[in-house]
């Protein structure tokens, strides 16, 4: 029973992650939502560690490469934003649809 | 799980996913990067519920200075950063708003429905999750550790090479360029603008 | 010395306060060895804290236009609390309030949340000087941050263990700041920097007319002002638990050698603020990454390779 509530959260944190990736217009607030994306992947994970085989680590080594995982992405998609600005004065989804410039 | 247990789970999930709704609510920009924290913080309290108390705390640490350096984004990026003229940022909302519902949905009866499988050995105490953790990524999992360092570093070297104005050159260029710019480079022979648009030529240094 | 144990529940409120009333001491001898106040005499500055608090406390409320009043008064609340939340896993003498199996990392937390506090005390009251302030407090921290994470990475590696009550008892040979002095005074020095202290008070420096401190009404800004010294006092007995041994020494009992030797290193941060001069986070930024950052991964090195020759002896 727990582990179906701890998988609930999860859910709901990505769906809530998940309406903000795909409505915010600026491009910061997409990253906001996919953040939270990832924590509900990190709670999912921890439970399935927990609730379903504890006693092996490699559940908690899973846990590690979501977070660096994540990190990774933010560092990346901030570097990216700002080039993005710099080159095209973009900082709405919208204005950043097109490929090329 | 004891009682006390399912409280304190049921009060961080409330946190955590009301924290998460206000990021996309609020005005202000400050207020949903800290909303987020806020969130992220009570995910970390339900892995140290979970007895994962090493990697509970190390989220909190990783995500509060996360937020931190992401709210000069949110204020450098961000037309209305403080929320004084409350404006709504979002296209799609109702398409996006069903989506998200029916993902909700969709995995919710996945979680409900799929009968998993029963716990697979016992549950070690938080001091043992950490030793634990310790030595499969030292170990057995040390592929793990070395790919992950060998991403981080290279993160670093590309943000660093993304987003610094001269890229991978290193100062003199830059240095070059500024000089130029102020008109004191000593071969500066060409002609340019001023900065108020007329011309100039390089003139004679006889 | 006794292994470590966790106190009574009452433990936090005794702890709180007498985290509180250190801080007072160490206002006091601020302001004893303050160079501006050398006109005063000498039991007028001691006295100091009180006037300040009185003075803080009965000032006229001031407010700016569209201030976030929520975050301002988290920014103003903050750094008081996380002095209290760090003061939980220092040990005292031989007793503790809580000792988790991850102490250090929620040390480490708790001054992460520090960026928060800053930046907040810096945004919330809608005013530049303070805006600036926080501003130059997250390029500070940037500089600090990772030598003090590898500062405090090398007590954990030496003793085995990441609750400071294990490092304390690993200390009963011989003290870790024998072991790794570079450590130690990476630590001592990014505790100056987090609590805005001395050389590394440019976010509240005076060519911002305060900075993080400018636009604080008198009771948050006693609350900040109070919090800064907490810190310095939770920071310095977290450096005797980790490298000078805890309440280890001969003749007293162990909370008192915690004291003294806590109060030792208070002293000497306090003094040495009116002796160095204030670092510009780029300069600071600088010497970070380039010199401190090197020396520290070197020192936690050469703590390694001891504990895994130790371990293999």
């Amino acid at each position: 029973m727990m582990l179906h509530l701890f998988l609930l959260l999860a859910a709901a944190l990505l769906a809530v992650g998940l309406f903000g990736a795909l409505s915010q217009q600026s491009i910061v607030m997409v990253m906001m939502g996919l953040e939270l994306m990832v924590a509900g992947v990190i709670v999912a994970a921890a439970a399935f560690w927990y609730f379903l085989a504890p006693s092996a680590p490699d559940g908690q080594v899973l846990l590690l490469v979501v977070l660096s995982a994540m990190t990774v992405e933010m560092a990346a998609g901030f570097a990216v934003v700002i080039l993005l600005f710099r080159t095209s004065d973009a900082d709405m989804t919208d204005m950043a649809a097109e490929l090329r410039g | 799980m004891s009682a006390a247990g399912i409280a304190v789970f049921a009060a961080l999930a409330v946190i955590a996913v009301a924290a998460g709704i206000a990021v996309f609510v609020v005005d202000s920009m400050a207020r949903a990067t800290f909303a987020l924290a806020l969130s992220f913080v009570a995910v970390g309290g339900e892995l140290v519920l979970l007895t994962l108390a090493y990697l509970g705390v190390v989220t909190i640490l990783m995500m509060v200075m996360e937020m931190a350096i992401m709210v000069i984004f949110m204020v450098m990026f961000m037309m209305n950063p403080a929320g004084l003229m409350p404006m709504s940022m979002l296209h799609n909302k109702r398409g996006a708003l069903a989506i998200s519902v029916g993902t909700f949905a969709l995995l919710a009866a996945g979680a409900l429905a799929v009968p998993w499988p029963a716990r697979h050995g016992a549950v070690p105490a938080p001091a043992q999750t950490t030793r634990a953790a310790g030595e499969a990524i030292m170990g057995g999992q040390m592929p793990v550790m070395v790919g992950i360092s060998a991403v981080l570093f290279a993160t670093i070297v590309s943000a660093l090479v993304l987003a610094v104005p001269h890229g991978r050159y290193d100062h003199a260029a830059r240095d070059a360029r500024s000089l130029h710019d102020r008109g004191l480079h000593d071969n500066a022979r060409h002609g340019g603008t001023h900065h108020d648009g007329t011309l100039h030529d390089g003139g004679d240094r006889r | 010395m006794t292994a470590v144990q966790v106190a009574a529940g009452w433990s936090v409120v005794a702890a709180a306060l007498m985290v509180i009333g250190a801080a007072v001491a160490a206002g006091a001898l601020d302001a004893a060895v303050d160079p501006r106040s050398r006109t005063v005499s000498l039991s007028a500055r001691l006295l100091r804290p009180v006037w300040e608090t009185s003075r803080l406390l009965l000032a006229q409320r001031r407010a700016t236009t569209a201030a976030d009043g929520l975050l301002a008064t988290a920014g103003s609340v903050l750094p008081l609390l996380i002095a209290l939340a760090m003061v939980a896993v220092v040990p005292l003498g031989d007793r503790v309030v809580a000792a988790p199996t991850v102490g250090l990392v929620w040390f480490n937390a708790m001054d992460v949340v520090l960026w928060v506090a800053w930046w907040l005390a810096g945004w919330g009251p809608n005013s530049v000087h303070p805006l600036v302030g926080g501003y130059r407090f997250l390029a500070q921290a940037l500089a600090y941050e990772l030598p003090l994470m590898f500062a405090l990475t090398a007590p954990a590696v030496a003793a085995g263990s990441l609750s400071v009550t294990d490092i304390v008892t690993a200390q009963k040979q011989l003290w870790f700041v024998a072991q790794m002095p570079i450590a130690a005074a990476v630590f001592i020095g990014a505790v100056g920097a987090f609590s805005l202290w001395g050389p590394f008070a440019h976010p509240a420096g005076t060519d911002i007319a305060g900075g993080v401190l400018a636009e604080q009404p008198g009771p948050a800004r006693l609350l900040v002002r109070l919090g800064q010294y907490a810190l310095l006092v939770v920071g310095s007995a977290m450096a005797v638990a980790l490298f000078f041994g805890g309440g280890a020494g001969p003749v007293l009992a162990p909370w008192a050698w915690t004291v003294i030797k806590t109060a030792v290193i208070l002293a000497a941060l306090v003094w040495l603020r009116h002796r160095i001069p204030v670092w510009r986070p780029e300069k600071l930024m600088r010497a970070a990454w380039l010199v401190v950052l090197p020396v520290t991964l070197l020192q936690l090195l050469a703590v390694s390779i001891l504990a895994a020759a130790g371990a293999a002896a």
